[in-house]
């Protein structure tokens, strides 16, 4: 690491150091019944999460997440090079398209509940069908901006099939793929933690909302926590997959160093 | 008498139909025989990129016909291998040089031993040694060697050329030529060259087919016969080439005036007094 860098992380921690030692003194104070002290909230997220309710909640949020996240993907992508490869398709689809994208992530949540229930599968099904719509557009999107250069060489050399697909299309799309996938994580997240709000028995969501009603402020703000570490995570995590697999846009457009 | 190995048979190509209609190029008429270095030479936009398309079925002619071995060309065939201008948008930047030129050869059954067809175009264009290196990681000239290794690979029985030169700068151009010269000697190759670029046209090709303006038809021909290997400073110094490069200059200019005063009874190109 370059001394920079080193100065950059040291600033970083720094003032997130600070920032927590001054709310930590903040609340050691009285302030009312909607908040309580840090050692309280370390001490419930302890408890809560390493790892007594860790099965039972933490687990069934994540699968959700997966599965919905995942299937979301698949679609959008399948679904984008479908509508992108042509241009009467992307023309005829493009005002249903435009709606959907429009609608606000949670309206389709009572809808989802009358028709899915409260189980697992109403979270999956409203991630999927929300979050596939950013990685669609994207999609059809970059396989319209495929050069013809590009195309041209892909079928004077005759790569076709699946070849044309894995080879060609997926990596040269990666790029507006995951610039898709960014916009639909946040969303997802969003979508998993309101639906559990709303109607689950299981969940970090489902634990924060009781944890209120409950009145166990201590365990509402562990579960606070957990989902701002788990959103934080899922975010570097996903930031080290893109740069693996689009290092060469990356390098290309000289945004690395 | 045998047929030729490409047959270019009155193609024509007219852009977008009724008043706003273009007519890029109307019935061009060539051959291209076994073993034979053809350049085809014009004035700018002239439609030579869209005969050349046409030729390779990467798009669909109005008119006529483009025939490899006598069977209609309707998508690029196997026996063809292309190289474009654009090498930076031709080559995949995701993937190794390896890579790029072993990508086309996957299909390829009859090709038997697909690592030692990689690895010899890869030392016949000197770049054996950034084999494991990212496009962008080399130079523009150096990812065009990549280009042409990829057509080498393929084993075609003829290549295409689409102005494979214009991108660089004029030293690894002219580097370029004789590589390109030198492997064709080596593999056998018959190659097709499009080019904007009166002197590369010369010393480059056996025959050179000199097209007129738009719609653009043949409008000479020229039989190049100097010496082989050619030199780039010894071939260029010889009377024919500065007689043969003038004439085709003159050809280009005459065609450029006719298509400027409409009514020309084209002025040939013809022999300078």
């Amino acid at each position: 690491m370059t001394r920079a860098r080193w100065r950059h992380l040291a600033l970083e921690l720094g003032v997130s150091g600070a920032l927590l030692a001054a709310v930590w003194v903040y609340l050691s104070g009285d302030h009312g019944p909607a908040w309580t002290s840090v050692p309280s909230m370390l001490d419930a997220f302890r408890r809560a999460w390493l790892f007594d309710r860790f099965a039972s909640d933490v687990v069934p949020s994540l699968v959700r997440l997966t599965l919905g996240f995942g299937v979301a993907v698949l679609a959008g992508v399948l679904a984008g090079v479908a509508i992108g490869s042509s241009r009467v398709v992307r023309l005829l689809t493009q005002p249903l398209v435009s709606f959907m994208r429009s609608l606000p992530a949670v309206s389709l949540l009572p809808l989802s509940l009358a028709l899915f229930g409260i189980g697992t599968w109403q979270k999956v099904a409203l991630i999927a069908f929300v979050c596939c719509w950013p990685v669609m557009l994207n999609t059809a999107d970059g396989i319209a901006e495929l050069h013809p250069t590009l195309l041209a060489s892909v079928r004077a050399y005759r790569v076709r099939g699946l070849d044309r697909m894995r080879l060609v299309l997926l990596p040269a799309l990666a790029p507006r793929i995951f610039a898709g996938m960014r916009t639909s994580l946040s969303l997802a997240v969003l979508l998993l933690v309101t639906s559990e709000m709303v109607a689950a028995s299981s969940g970090i969501g489902f634990f924060v909302w009781q944890s209120q009603l409950r009145f166990s402020i201590a365990d509402m703000w562990a579960g606070i926590i957990l989902l701002g570490l788990l959103g934080y995570a899922l975010n570097l995590g996903f930031g080290a997959v893109e740069r693996r697999v689009c290092d060469w846009h990356l390098q290309l457009r000289g945004r690395k160093r | 008498m045998s047929a030729s190995l490409l047959e270019v048979a009155g193609v024509s190509k007219t852009y977008g139909e009724g008043g706003s209609a273009v007519r890029a190029i109307a019935g061009i008429d060539f051959t291209v025989e076994e073993g034979e270095f053809v350049s085809v030479v014009g004035p700018s936009g002239c439609g030579k990129t869209t005969l050349l398309k046409c030729i390779s079925g990467l798009l669909a002619p109005s008119g006529g016909v483009s025939r490899l071995r006598r069977a209609p060309v309707t998508e690029p065939p196997a026996e063809m291998a292309l190289v474009f201008q654009d090498y930076a948008r031709s080559l995949f930047p995701w993937l190794t040089v390896e890579r790029n030129v072993a990508l086309p050869l996957r299909g390829r059954e009859d090709v038997p031993d697909r690592p030692a067809a990689v690895r010899q175009a890869l030392e016949a264009v000197g770049l054996a040694r950034f084999a494991r290196h990212y496009p962008w990681q080399i130079s523009g000239g150096m990812q065009q060697r990549v280009a042409i290794a990829r057509a080498l690979a393929y084993q075609p029985r003829i290549l295409l050329m689409d102005e494979p030169f214009a991108s660089v700068d004029a030293q690894t151009r002219a580097d370029l030529e004789d590589l390109v010269l030198r492997v064709r000697e080596r593999f056998g190759m018959t190659v097709l060259l499009v080019t904007h670029d009166i002197d590369e046209s010369v010393y480059m090709a056996d025959r050179v087919v000199v097209l007129s303006r738009p719609p653009s038809v043949v409008q000479e021909t020229h039989a190049i016969d100097l010496p082989s290997p050619r030199d780039q400073v010894a071939t260029k110094e010889l009377p024919e080439f500065a007689h043969l490069r003038a004439r085709i200059y003159l050809a280009i200019k005459g065609a450029q005036a006719a298509g400027e005063r409409r009514p020309a009874l084209a002025s040939q190109g013809g022999e300078t007094a």
